[in-house]
């Protein structure tokens, strides 16, 4: 049964014009509303009807493609997966991504997340070079398993603005981009683990979370980066001891 | 045309000033930290204990006459809560902090490592406290 019955909600929305603006200021939009209705919905009925002005990314509405990540009600969370509903007779409080520059309205600047992201070389590189005559490589469901939970990652950054760590110091690799580093180390089929270790190790590595936890809370697709952070926490911790051990090459 | 490309852009960063009081995650993250202090206190007690042990019986008998003082009681009582709480956000965090553990091909689920960490640290505390019960004169 569905309920096609329409209310009025409203919804405030942290706005940034550059132009205008010295700094956010807070806008509050009426917004007649039905039960099906998702925040991002929300925000395009103000864009259309009420201020063609109001800037947000968005694309797939099925909280795959990870462009409507915003803060709502102070929770970083994924407009389209949002419903205004939840938050009826109540405002809705809508503001860009935290711990990220607001570019403008619920726009942030994502240079920082995507440089960190191609730095990790996310993406398979093979062990060594293989013919297409060798045919695909195969992996065992427990080696799939390794990294699977980790490959759900949609890059919509709704974990850096969990994370106070980077909201403190952005230098920090974060909890997203180490989730895929992880997913790639983890991978029976690459060969770069010791590359990518390199970046693990440095303090803005694994080594500056302080494991809040809160990333893995507002993950949207289960992938627990915390996990994926601390998992990485041992692993440069044993490359540490190991190499008095171990030297270099010796383990291959 | 001399500057065609001349960007309008003017990022505006929000400020980090009390972070942890934006969300009761972050408060109970706080909680868990402050704790630790306590449990790092703790710790310092009991290795006095001990320096004043080595010192001859009555340094330890002092020892003990201060740990009697109602302040100290006073104080033991607060370590205690902060360390019960420590545990309990310390085995809470516990399975985000370590590698999967798989039983029987299956994934040891979150809730079990947390309830068998928070049991394992009751039963070792009755424990202590019964062993502690048959050396009491």
């Amino acid at each position: 049964m569905s309920d096609t019955t329409t209310r009025i909600i409203e919804i405030e929305v942290l706005r940034y014009r550059p132009e205008q603006d010295a700094e956010p200021v807070k806008e509050t939009f009426q917004v007649p509303f039905t039960n099906d209705m998702s925040v991002l919905q929300g925000l395009q009925y103000i864009k259309d009807e009420l201020d063609g002005s109001l800037s947000f990314r968005w694309s797939c509405r099925m909280a795959i493609c990870g462009s409507c990540g915003m803060m709502i009600n102070g929770k970083p969370k994924l407009g389209c997966q949002t419903f205004l509903r939840d938050y009826y007779p109540g405002l809705v409080r809508v503001e860009a991504l935290a711990h990220f520059p607001i570019e403008k309205d619920l726009v942030v600047g994502v240079e920082d997340f995507v440089g960190k992201l191609a730095s990790i070389k996310p993406f398979i590189i093979p062990k060594e070079p293989r013919t297409l005559e060798q045919g695909e490589y195969l992996q065992t469901p427990a080696q799939r398993d390794e990294y699977e939970q980790f490959s759900s990652c949609i890059n919509c950054m709704l974990c850096y603005a969990a994370c106070p760590q980077y909201g403190l110091n952005n230098e920090f690799m974060g909890p997203g981009v180490l989730a895929l580093l992880h997913r790639y180390n983890a991978d029976s089929r690459d060969g770069a683990r010791e590359e990518r270790m390199q970046i693990v190790h440095q303090e803005e590595g694994v080594w500056s979370c302080t494991a809040v936890g809160y990333c893995s809370e507002v993950c949207p697709k289960g992938v627990d980066p915390a996990n994926a952070v601390n998992q990485n926490k041992v692993n440069s911790a044993k490359d540490f001891f190991l190499r008095f051990v171990a030297p270099k090459g010796a383990g291959k | 045309m001399s500057q065609v490309n001349r960007s309008t852009r003017r990022p505006f960063m929000r400020p980090m000033g009390k972070w942890w009081e934006r969300d009761p995650f972050f408060v109970r993250y706080m909680w868990r930290e402050v704790t630790a202090v306590v449990v790092a206190i703790y710790a310092i007690v009991c290795a006095v204990g001990i320096v004043r042990l080595s010192q001859g019986e009555a340094a330890w008998n002092g020892f003990l006459e201060a740990l009697r003082s109602p302040w100290s009681i006073l104080a033991h009582m607060v370590m205690l809560l902060g360390m019960i709480y420590h545990t309990y956000s310390w085995f809470e965090i516990m399975p985000k902090t370590m590698p999967p553990m798989v039983v029987d091909g299956k994934r040891v689920s979150a809730t079990t490592i947390t309830t068998t960490g928070l049991l394992v640290a009751a039963a070792a505390g009755v424990l202590l406290l019964l062993i502690l019960w048959g050396l009491a004169p």
